[in-house]
């Protein structure tokens, strides 16, 4: 469970989120806004990526401020361009380096890099360089990256925007499939249908909080 | 050190090779090919400061002894670094390490004179205090005769001195780095073990 | 990986360890410094021909080794027949020419990959003198990787303009390719702290 307590959010002195306070325990739940309504940051403080400048995100009792790296074992996050979020040459490096950093023998990060490359459709890429892959074959080695970790909840910043129909399809099929908690920031409502909840975002505030139908009404009214 | 600070040293490393692949300049006044690649040390002291650019020359060097052939024109390799002329390739490193001194120290008021003086301190005076010795000693020559050999470079290299002031000045403007430290980063971004 | 400047091949130049190449490289090299004869200078190229041969290298790649020296080379040379002795023109020719080499031998032989591993293994002694090995090896992995995005981030700037009419000019292409490095920076930063 995430709970935000109390949250406000300041950046380069701007305020970019305030009076959020709410608890996230469903399965699905969808984040929508227009483009500096705050989303972004929204998903960003729940793993810790930005700390809040007034209250405080805890993600099952861990404090995100004092416990960052627990929190972000718990909380995997997937970005909208995958070629910032790939740093490794090949696919099969790059899957190795988040379970290198937690210090598992060889054998096993390999055992791990393979299943993983399975279960994502990557067989055979392993030695491919990363750079000569599709837009969408780069998201999914990006997402591939976070769920060899294994969190508990998968935050999504805009894993679609970048990709065509197609492979946004192919990466919301993976997501769907996940047992994990997944928050999802998206422009694209369709995604959402079948979700638990729904947030809404405007102007740094929490404006809906909903089910689907209910906030995508009231996030179509605010849109204009 | 920061992830960022390494991400930083690792993208202009990744720079100094895109230069190498610019297509050389011509310049009408000189007659002789300019190679980008040299206005990178400028560029990176300038604009990252002086350690992390010092240490972004670093790396890209040991890339280039590693066999990458990142050097203008496609070299690289051990070769290159057992050749009279390797005083220049390391002297890089110093380079960009002098530039960023100057640069940070006149940070505040930085103009295109002061930009140009910090690249030309160190991308031209040190870089070539270097070199300059290096061929005398290795190649057996005094070093009156190696600066002769080398002074046809240094009226490129004040042109490219003039061109990274230019585009360090304007870089500064549109996002000031070195002073720009986390500006609104605000999670504990060190510690990647 | 970019192409390195590695030749396939099954010599055993080719299977020997990147660090005993290293060392052999350097052993070479301060012999042939210290001493002073051509005739030693003449042996040690000769050695390194026979090196090339038997790593299965042709005259062709032996030459394009020494094509990037070659002009320095000659200056060099012609300086010191006219500052000094022919023998001491030779012998300088010579010891370059082999030293440059052998060099080039070890790149030949050698991928890009072992030699950083073999870098990194070396250094790690140093992680109890504070030297951070895991960045210093997240730093060349991260250059590795980025070299081609780079490099394609260029080819965009340099389009855009273009397409807007202007001839880039230097300072043009390289200021936005620099801001956008430094923001991609930033989200590169961050998506390495999300994972570690």
């Amino acid at each position: 469970m995430i709970s935000i307590e109390g949250v406000r959010l300041e950046r380069g002195g701007r305020t970019v989120l305030s009076g959020l306070d709410l608890t996230l325990a469903e399965r699905r739940i969808g984040v929508v806004g227009a483009n500096g309504s705050g989303k972004s940051s929204f998903a960003r403080l729940v793993n810790g990526l930005l700390l809040p400048s007034a209250g405080r995100v805890t993600v099952d009792g861990l404090d995100t401020r004092r416990e960052a790296k627990a929190v972000r074992r718990k909380v995997g996050f997937l970005f909208q361009n995958p070629d910032n979020q790939i740093v490794y040459p090949t696919v099969g490096e790059d899957l190795a380096f988040g379970l290198k950093g937690r210090g598992l023998a060889k054998p096993e990060i390999a055992e791990r890099v393979a299943a993983t490359l399975n279960r994502f459709g990557l067989e055979g890429f392993g030695d491919r360089l990363v750079h000569e892959l599709s837009g969408g074959e780069r998201q999914l080695v990006a997402l591939a990256g976070v769920m060899i970790l294994e969190p508990e909840w998968l935050v999504l910043d805009e894993p679609t925007t970048l990709l065509d129909r197609r492979n946004a399809r192919a990466i919301m099929a993976a997501v769907a499939a996940m047992p994990q908690n997944v928050l999802l920031v998206t422009h694209d409502l369709t995604l959402l249908a079948d979700f638990d909840r729904v947030l809404v975002f405007e102007a740094g505030r929490l404006a809906t909080d909903a089910a689907p139908a209910a906030a995508i009404d009231a996030y179509l009214r605010i849109a204009g | 050190m920061s992830t960022r600070d390494i991400v930083l040293i690792a993208l202009f490393a990744a720079l100094m090779a895109a230069l190498g692949a610019f297509p050389p300049l011509m310049i009408p006044a000189i007659a002789v090919p300019v190679t980008a690649q040299s206005m990178g040390p400028m560029l990176a002291g300038g604009i990252l400061g002086a350690k992390r650019g010092a240490l972004s020359m670093l790396l890209f060097v040991v890339l280039v002894a590693a066999g990458l052939p990142l050097l203008s024109g496609g070299r690289g390799g051990l070769a290159i670094f057992a050749g009279p002329t390797a005083g220049f390739i390391f002297g890089w490193i110093v380079a960009a390490f002098a530039t960023g001194l100057v640069v940070e120290r006149f940070w505040a008021k930085l103009t295109f004179v002061t930009a140009f003086l910090a690249a030309a301190a160190g991308g031209i005076v040190l870089l070539y205090a270097i070199g300059i010795p290096w061929i005398s000693l290795v190649g057996g020559v005094p070093l009156a005769t190696a600066a002769t050999g080398s002074a046809a470079f240094i009226p490129g290299d004040l042109i490219k001195a003039g061109l990274a002031a230019a585009a360090i000045v304007m870089v500064r403007r549109a996002y000031p780095m070195i002073r720009q430290e986390d500006r609104w980063r605000t999670a504990p971004s060190d510690d990647l073990d | 990986m970019i192409a390195g400047l590695y030749r396939a091949g099954d010599s055993p130049l080719h299977r020997t360890g990147a660090g005993t190449k290293l060392l052999a490289l350097v052993l070479f090299g301060t012999l042939l410094l210290s001493v002073a004869s051509p005739i030693v200078a003449a042996g040690g190229l000769l050695l390194v021909l026979g090196l090339y041969l038997a790593a299965g290298f042709g005259a062709r790649i032996f030459l394009a080794q020494l094509r990037p020296v070659a002009l320095v080379l000659v200056l060099l040379a012609l300086a010191q027949l006219w500052l000094s002795t022919p023998s001491e023109a030779l012998l300088l020719v010579l010891r370059f020419a082999a030293l440059v080499l052998a060099a080039g031998l070890v790149t030949l032989t050698t991928r890009t990959a072992d030699l950083v591993a073999s870098l990194e293994r070396r250094l790690s002694p140093l992680a109890r003198l504070g030297l951070d090995v895991g960045k210093i090896s997240l730093a060349v992995s991260l250059a590795i990787r980025f070299i081609p995005a780079v490099g394609q981030i260029a080819a965009e700037v340099r389009e855009a303009q273009i397409a807007r009419g202007r001839r880039p000019s230097p300072v043009s292409l390289v200021v936005p390719l620099i801001v956008r490095l430094l923001k991609m920076a930033d989200e590169i930063a961050e998506a390495i702290d999300a994972r570690s």
